[in-house]
């Protein structure tokens, strides 16, 4: 495993103007209203690693992988992939690299088109392999990720969730894309199927070299699975570390909170404290100072003023502690 | 890794094509409505193929000291005032409205998916436009739009087909630009997208197959509209030329005799009325048949 960054974040914003029609503001007086759905992120993913990005519903993951994609322009900033930028408006070349995996295998398969059609559309237009090729590059693709040849000539009407989950999979990698984005992959899918689409992604990692950021909203899916976990919170990174130190040693209140609400057998001790009361702020209307004070148990009268940046705390083989906490060296122990 | 060689020997899949194959045949005849509309429509078809050979008589030709009769062992349902037999009439109308129906609706099928997808895909100015002619034509009663063009472009099975085409090209695009906005929005057409395929690729195979059903359905509503619209034509005089046989224009000829000879105009009615409901169970049927949910 190199350290090589394959794909950067660089600085990357999204708003939306949800103004109303000019008219009306005019009439009533209104100014604009923007939604802030990222703001400033920056983010690397190194070659085959498994990065998870973490945090709750609205917290701007699935904007991030659709900027990622080239499916939304990015307000500001720009991702940047093996050192040059990449637009937004992608060619066949330049989309083949980033593939996705989406949230809900039953929207994300045509159902009219056998597994056999979809991929050797996919093979064919990018001429992956030699035309004469093509079936035994399907056979391949479907033996990768653990289904057998049966399943090319059936419709997705015929699977159930995990296996066309795996489809999905072997659909994003018949391009043979550099990165893949998995967008909250194993959410919608029964518990005892979620376990063997991470052990999917984990040998796929371990066998190709792939290159993942894995989306969930839930740390308990990620800590076996990725090296190293970033925590976004409206619109921003807020702790990034590798997955060991992220749970050893979690130096940002809101990734306590997500530590803490992973349900454990057993568990009597005073984590509930932790756990963030109410809804996250308006994204129409962030607080001043650092986004997470409102919330945050730690909270001091410079918390309510500063806005805190993304800064590295400590390096553990090779991997960087960054927390965007005012307090990430002196949290304490317990509220 | 041993990992994905457990995984697989875990997930493998059954002899999913013949257990399909089975099923989508079983849906065939347990669907009551698409059998009987395959009956009605079927039999229809099969009188307006076989009309030279079923019918008795000549449905032109006058013979008038027979007219008026009453059913008999020489004429089934009789004859008209011109002497010429009702039932030969009758199955060389099948050949005159059947096809006119069925081609009448191909036309505008084709034209308004075509402009629909286009709409719903691209959206922008031209789906601004394109839904505003929409509504303009929408504003007008079907039938009056179709009898006044008709009434324009002079008699004849070449302007029926011209103007049901223009007048009903917008059910269609309004029907398939409605279901591409639906479907352009699943994950599958972003995932289509970020596999690089052109917009032609991507509206043609994979948004299309998907909203086509609709359009079908509604098709097959519109042909017994259709038929209607010709009988209608016929009965107003200015449909099919006369003397072809035509059952609207059957129906015009008959009613001035309701009172003595009520078959001549009852008669070719409830055959507009069965064909009608053959065609529309046929539609109910293939919708169930068509259904996403069918195809598992």
């Amino acid at each position: 495993m190199t350290d090589a960054p394959v794909l950067e974040v660089d600085d990357v914003a999204k708003t939306y103007d949800v103004s109303a029609p000019l008219l009306q503001r005019l009439f009533r007086q209104q100014q604009r209203t923007l939604l802030t759905a990222l703001d400033g992120v920056d983010l690397e993913l190194r070659r085959g690693e498994i990065l998870a990005l973490v945090g709750e519903s609205g917290s701007g993951k699935s904007t991030l992988a659709n900027i990622l994609v080239g499916s939304l322009p990015a307000t500001r900033g720009q991702v940047v992939q093996d050192g040059s930028a990449i637009p937004a408006r992608r060619d066949k070349e330049l989309s083949r690299r980033i593939q996705m995996v989406f949230q809900d295998p039953y929207s994300s398969l045509n159902p009219r088109l056998t597994v056999r059609a979809m991929l050797s559309e996919l093979l064919r237009v990018h001429d992956i392999v030699p035309r004469s090729e093509v079936r035994k590059e399907c056979l391949r693709l479907v033996s990768l990720v653990g289904l057998d040849e049966d399943a090319l000539d059936a419709y997705p009407g015929q699977f159930s969730g995990g296996q066309r989950q795996r489809i999905a999979i072997a659909r994003a990698l018949a391009v043979r894309p550099d990165v893949l984005i998995a967008d909250e992959p194993v959410s919608a899918l029964d518990v005892s199927v979620q376990a063997t689409i991470l052990e999917l992604f984990a040998s796929l990692r371990d066998e190709l070299g792939l290159t993942i950021l894995f989306i969930a909203h839930n740390l308990a899916v990620v800590q076996h699975l990725c090296q190293r976990v970033a925590v976004m919170y409206l619109g921003r990174i807020v702790e990034v570390a590798g997955t060991d130190e992220i749970f050893a040693n979690p130096r940002h209140p809101y990734t306590r909170a997500l530590i803490a609400s992973i349900p454990r057998m057993g568990d009597t001790s005073g984590a509930a404290d932790l756990v963030p009361e109410g809804e996250p702020p308006s994204p129409y209307d962030l607080p001043t100072g650092c986004r997470y004070h409102p919330r945050c148990p730690f909270a001091e009268a410079q918390c309510r003023e500063l806005d805190p940046s993304l800064r590295p705390l400590s390096e553990s083989a090779g991997r960087v502690h960054l927390s965007a906490c005012l307090r990430a060296s002196d949290l304490p122990e317990s509220p | 890794m041993t990992a994905a060689a457990e995984v697989k020997s875990r997930f493998v899949g059954r002899r999913r094509a013949r257990r399909r194959s089975a099923r989508s045949l079983r849906a065939w005849y347990r669907n009551p409505s698409l059998m009987a509309g395959i009956v009605v429509v079927g039999a229809l078809v099969l009188v307006a193929v076989l009309a030279p050979v079923l019918a008795p008589y000549d449905p032109i030709k006058q013979n008038l000291p027979d007219a008026l009769q009453d059913p008999s062992s020489a004429h089934w349902l009789g004859t008209d005032r011109y002497g010429r037999d009702v039932l030969s009439r009758l199955i060389w109308g099948a050949r005159v409205d059947l096809r006119i129906g069925f081609l009448a609706v191909l036309i505008p099928f084709v034209i308004g998916s075509v402009i629909g997808a286009l709409a719903g895909y691209f959206g922008g100015w031209f789906d601004a436009v394109v839904m505003r002619v929409v509504d303009v034509f929408f504003a007008f009663p079907f039938l009056v739009m179709v009898i006044t063009l008709v009434f324009v472009l002079g008699a004849g099975e070449t302007s029926i087909y011209l103007a049901i085409a223009i007048v009903s090209w917008v059910a269609y695009a309004k029907i398939v630009r409605g279901e591409v906005l639906v479907v352009k929005e699943h994950d599958y057409v972003t995932g289509a997208r970020l596999g690089g395929l052109s917009d032609r690729r991507i509206l043609f195979r994979h948004i299309t197959p998907n909203v086509l059903s609709q359009a079908v359905i509604y098709a097959m509503s519109d042909i017994v509209m259709d038929i209607l619209a010709i009988v209608t034509l016929g009965y107003l005089g200015i449909g099919v030329t006369p003397p072809t046989a035509e059952w609207g224009s059957m129906i015009l000829d008959g009613q001035e005799f309701l009172t003595t000879h009520w078959l001549q105009a009852t008669i070719p009615g409830l055959v507009v009325v069965v064909t009608s409901l053959g065609v529309s169970w046929l539609g109910d049927g293939l919708a169930d048949l068509m259904s996403p949910e069918q195809r598992r």
